[in-house]
């Protein structure tokens, strides 16, 4: 069996659901989303021993474009967060919650299929055309299905869509500067052009701006609050759980592997760049009212500082910031649901209009709380293994780094506690609030059990990650 | 060691936690008291019979569970470790914990959420063992962070008061700024040493040549004790403590007095081979321990609420314990860890007995009279008093006083501060008593009426601790200390190594205490009871003492230099950077729409057209590529 069939599931998947008709869409995509996140646990005792997942077939062979798919660890963890996310996004939605359902669930199945192609392919040019395959889906999820009236997320969703698009041309660029210089967009080939250290610095950047933008860092990041806020629930699960963490692995995957020369000073200043944004987002999140944008300024922080480990471009690096997507996309999901949980039953995401909640939902609080402590990286969650190493290697690169970096540690606890303060605590609301039911309480249970689970025996995690040949 | 039975031991009250987090709800009061109450008593039983044995010649071990964190070359093991030092402490923990568990049955009989704070409590305990028994920094910090997290959630346990919830997210904060420091110092010994196990890290100190890797190690030891000043509530993190005092009471005394604030100590004597290496840091944690001592001893002269008097004098003798461990004297710190642990325990659960009885009223001022009413709460609080305030033969007079002994033979400044320290704690803690206890009862008819000594749980723990309180001295008597020599196989540079004899100064120096610490009492005889002195509002108080009302403006400082500018700097950052910064994105798309209204010109559809200039662009690019490089 080839891992490739992944793809094809959630590419048929996403046909299937389109043709299911409204009423089946919602399950017909979960029961797809089930048979991915099978697939691929089913994989993992072949990943094991075969190591490393390669196939080739041929595409364009006129330009030497091939179908090439390479699964490693790097590949297999990503395809993990994606495949199972996808079934925990999707139960978090109700049946009749949207129109045309088909369409929309549709839509994120084709958006899976174009993330996991991504992180999958090997041939530069097929991974460009995931890249940007991705970016269509959740530009039409937000345009049609978001909050507030259609002229205002119209505004949003379009500069959120031109912006990532016109950072993602300058890879284009380089990606063509690099096939006219070997002829070929196999990463293996494009990873042994002999660059100059000027042509790698500039490679480098273009890399960057196309990273940056998505992922984001500081101050490419104005598209981010907007988005996630105007997005629905379901969209700002998959933006800020799987799709940032698309420029993260690009990172590791594509542009450190090819720029290999590039000047240090230029790391440095990305590094620092990196570790500002970590700083500015948590003092914005520290003053945020609207529970999204608080989150999206929270996240922006926590990817700062994955993208901060990762370019050091060391082993500890890498290693953390692979550990750091997975947990930030389990914890992050679960804070969105949290603030959709709130949302439903209150109609509202502004923090001055809740409070007192805790006395009426001890259950709901119980599980907020502890995602607020996995979000502040507390020891024996999953989140603290990713920030201790991914701030381990920010030290080994120079200690004022992790210092700095380290804040967040300090803020992250401030904002966080402040936001849960606020919206739970003190006296008791006047509205009701219903504590979860069942099915929000297994999902909510699930994420917690990740999360948890792998804070103290993040063993079979490490063992993916072992088989990453860059590492 | 039995390393299963010690497994158990830390599993029971994980077990008691799950067991109330999950059906507590449905059990009876008294069921989850018991439950809770028994798995930490089961854990006390468990831990004694292994104090036994390594009391008997058993070796100290170390006991993997599994691989945890994986560093580039070498993996941080997910393992305990069982020696003198970690047996000692479980020791203590678990037996006051298993006292406060029965002290709080009764006083917490009242609360809707009664089985939510025995889980919260259960769940200390745990942490607070594998704070202790963590075999490596790591692990060590899951304790370290674990209490933090049930100190937080107990000082907010009333979650409906925001000014509570405000003292329980100051709390957690404060302590994470400390949490920065120890995770840099980690950083330095694991670049170092390439490991954070006790173990190794003894062993490698031992023989490695360190020379130019010595002012990293200064790093090291700077980081970890600025860890250590925000758990201890040290200068200048030490603001919360005060604040955390809004958790129920035998919350104070457990976690706020007893155990958890002792982890930095903890943490410095398990890591003293290695301050040892750093003297500069050990002065400088000498001199913040004696600050702490005296800035958190004048605050207590002022406070009015029984609670607050009780917590700066927390404070104030964590900072002696400092102080010790500055001077390099382990083995002392230790000492007052533990005695402190007795009198102070016994303190806070007589003042919660206090506040029982007058239905929940705090002020010293509404208070009075009460040793005829109260007995037993009485006696226990007048024997731990005296205990704190360096009586003897009481345990405190015992340990504070290697203290001052140490200091006096260490630096004759620190020694005068901390002696200063000693009297004001006399007059602070018989101040309290005079005005609780003597003469009359200041409240309203209605409390009066009510007045009655606290049922058997809650007098029962105040009694075996203010036994401990009164005989505690004798683990360390002068001359034969049984707790040296115990804790000899932990600390590098013993007191068995350089024992010092007692000679004539230190008698003169042991009366010289003495008579101090009666000087202090004294004092406030005549000012509270002959004088019948009633401290008035805070608001007419003049000079100096404002200043202590103020606490030295501490938290103002704090407010100004840090919290605010933060705020602005999020505000500036919010209304203003984030403007700008999406102007200069949408600029360039303006810029960008510009350009295609004017190329929409050419857009006429004539595909011929299009065709024409595309291939000029190609071409362009690729004459750019292939030929012009």
């Amino acid at each position: 069996m080839n891992i490739s069939l992944l793809l094809l599931i959630y590419l048929v998947g996403a046909i299937a659901t389109f043709a299911s008709g409204k009423n089946n869409a919602r399950t017909v995509a979960i029961v797809i989303s089930f048979i991915g996140a099978i697939f691929w646990l089913v994989f993992y005792g072949q990943i094991q021993s075969a190591t490393v997942l390669t196939e080739s077939y041929t595409w364009i062979d006129s330009l030497n474009i091939k179908l090439s798919f390479l699964v490693d660890g790097l590949s297999y963890n990503m395809l993990g967060l994606c495949a199972l996310l996808l079934p925990i996004i999707l139960l978090t939605t109700n049946q009749q919650q949207f129109k045309n359902a088909h369409i929309l669930y549709s839509l994120v199945l084709f958006m899976t299929f174009a993330m996991c192609g991504t992180f999958m392919a090997i041939d530069g040019f097929l991974y460009y055309i995931f890249w940007e395959l991705a970016l269509i889906p959740i530009f039409f999820i937000g345009l049609l299905w978001g909050n507030d009236e259609f002229r205002i997320r119209k505004k949003t969703m379009i500069t959120f869509f031109i912006y990532t698009f016109a950072g993602s041309l300058f890879m284009l660029i380089a990606f063509v500067y690099l096939y006219a210089k070997v002829g070929s967009f196999n990463w293996n080939v494009l990873k042994s052009a002999a660059l100059s250290v000027r042509e790698a610095n500039w490679i480098y950047l273009a890399f960057f701006l196309a990273y940056a933008i998505k992922i984001p860092v500081f101050p490419f990041h104005t598209w981010q609050a907007n988005t996630y806020e105007k997005s629905p629930a379901i969209g700002t699960m998959l933006l800020s759980g799987i799709m940032l963490k698309m420029g993260l692995y690009s990172i590791l995957r594509w542009q450190l592997p090819l720029t290999q020369g590039v000047e240090k000073s230029i790391v440095n200043t990305i590094v620092v760049l990196c570790i500002i944004g970590v700083i500015y987002a948590s003092l914005i999140a520290l003053r945020q009212n609207h529970i999204k944008r608080l989150l999206a300024y929270s996240s922006m922080a926590h990817v700062g500082l994955i993208a901060a480990g990762a370019y050091t471009n060391s082993f500890d690096g890498t290693q953390g910031a692979i550990i750091q997507m997975l947990a930030h996309g389990f914890v992050v999901v679960g804070l969105f649901y949290i603030a959709e949980i709130i949302h439903s039953r209150y109609q509202t995401y502004l923090i001055s209009e809740m409070g007192g909640i805790r006395q009426q939902a001890t259950k709901f609080s119980s599980f907020f709380l502890i995602l607020v402590f996995a979000s502040v990286g507390l020891p024996g969650t999953f989140s603290f293994i990713g920030e201790f190493t991914l701030l381990y290697s920010l030290y080994d690169m120079n200690i004022w780094y992790a210092i700095f970096g380290g804040t967040t540690i300090i803020l992250g606890a401030y904002y966080m506690l402040k936001m849960f303060q606020h919206s739970m605590l003190g006296n008791v609301n006047e509205n009701t609030f219903t504590d979860i039911n069942t099915k929000e309480f297994v999902l909510l249970t699930v994420l917690v059990v990740v999360i948890i689970g792998l804070g103290f025996y993040p063993n079979p995690v490490y063992k993916i990650i072992s088989l990453t040949p860059i590492l | 060691m039995d390393t299963t039975l010690l497994s158990i031991a830390i599993l029971f009250p994980l077990l008691g936690f799950l067991i109330n987090t999950f059906f507590g709800k449905n059990l009876s009061k008294t069921v989850v008291g018991i439950i809770s109450s028994s798995t930490v008593a089961l854990a006390f039983i468990i831990t004694l019979s292994q104090f036994i044995a390594l009391q008997n010649g058993a070796d100290p071990t170390k006991h993997v569970w599994f691989d945890w964190i994986r560093v580039k070359d070498f993996t941080v093991d997910f393992a305990f470790y069982y020696d003198q030092l970690s047996i000692l402490w479980l020791l203590f923990v678990t037996g006051i914990g298993s006292l406060i568990h029965i002290y709080s049955t009764s006083y917490m009989k009242e609360d809707t959420n009664f089985h939510k704070f025995f889980s919260y409590l259960n769940l200390f305990i745990f942490f607070m063992m594998i704070l202790v028994t963590g075999s490596n920094l790591l692990v060590m910090f899951i304790g370290w962070e674990g209490v933090g997290l049930c100190s937080y959630l107990l000082i907010g346990f009333w979650y409906q008061n925001q000014d509570y919830n405000d003292a329980a997210k100051k709390a957690f904060i404060m302590n994470r700024v400390g949490d920065l420091g120890f995770l840099i110092g980690a950083f330095v010994l694991l670049h170092l040493f390439g490991t954070l196990d006790f173990i190794e890290l003894r062993e490698h100190t031992e023989y490695a040549s360190l020379g130019a890797s010595l002012s990293l190690l200064s790093i090291a030891t700077l980081g970890l004790f600025i860890g250590a000043t925000g758990k201890s509530a040290q200068l200048p993190l030490f603001t919360w403590l005060p604040d955390a005092m809004a958790g129920p009471t035998p919350v104070s005394a457990l976690i706020h007095a007893a155990t958890m604030v002792t982890a930095g100590i903890f943490l410095i004597t398990r890591m003293n081979f290695i301050f040892d290496l750093t003297p500069s840091i050990q002065n400088l944690i000498a001199v913040i321990g004696a600050l702490t001592a005296l800035v958190a001893a004048s605050i207590a002269l002022v406070q009015n609420d029984i609670k607050k008097v009780l917590a700066y004098s927390t404070v104030s003798q964590l900072g002696l314990m400092f102080l010790a461990l500055g001077l390099g004297a382990y083995e002392i710190a230790v000492f007052h860890v533990i005695t402190h642990a007795f009198f102070k325990a016994c303190l806070f659960l007589g003042s919660g007995s206090v506040i029982h009885a007058i239905n929940g009223e705090q002020d010293m001022r509404h208070m009075g009279g009460l040793k005829n009413t109260m007995k037993i709460t009485y006696i226990t609080f007048l024997v731990s008093s005296l205990a704190i305030s360096g009586i003897p033969p009481l345990s405190g007079f015992f340990s504070k006083d290697e203290i001052l002994l140490s200091a006096f033979h260490e630096n004759k400044v620190l020694w005068i501060i901390a002696s200063f320290a000693s009297i004001l704690t006399a007059f602070y803690m018989f101040r309290l008593v005079f005005l609780t206890f003597f003469n009359k009862f200041r409240g309203t008819k209605e409390q009066e009426n009510h007045l009655q000594e606290s049922p058997t749980p809650m007098t029962l723990p105040l009694i075996v601790l203010a036994f401990l309180a009164a005989v505690g001295g004798l683990i360390s008597f002068p001359g034969s200390s049984w707790l040296n020599s115990f804790l000899a196989p932990v600390i590098t540079k013993n007191a068995l190594s350089h024992p010092h004899q007692l000679g004539t100064t230190e008698y003169i120096l042991m009366v010289l205490a003495v008579v101090g610490a009666l000087v202090g009492i004294g004092y406030a005889y005549t000012k509270y009871i002959k004088n019948k002195h009633v401290p008035v509002n805070d608001n007419n108080i003049p000079g100096i003492q404002k200043l202590l009302v103020e606490k030295y403006y501490i938290d103002s400082i704090y407010q100004f230099l840090i919290v605010q500018p933060l705020n602005y700097l999020g505000n500036f950052f919010k209304k203003n950077v984030e403007v700008l910064i999406s102007s200069m994105v949408s600029g360039f798309g303006f810029v960008a729409n510009e350009l295609s209204y004017q190329a929409k010109k050419s857009q006429n559809g004539n595909i011929g057209l299009y065709l024409f200039v595309f291939v000029i662009g190609v071409s362009a690019i690729l004459y750019y590529l292939f030929i012009a490089n």
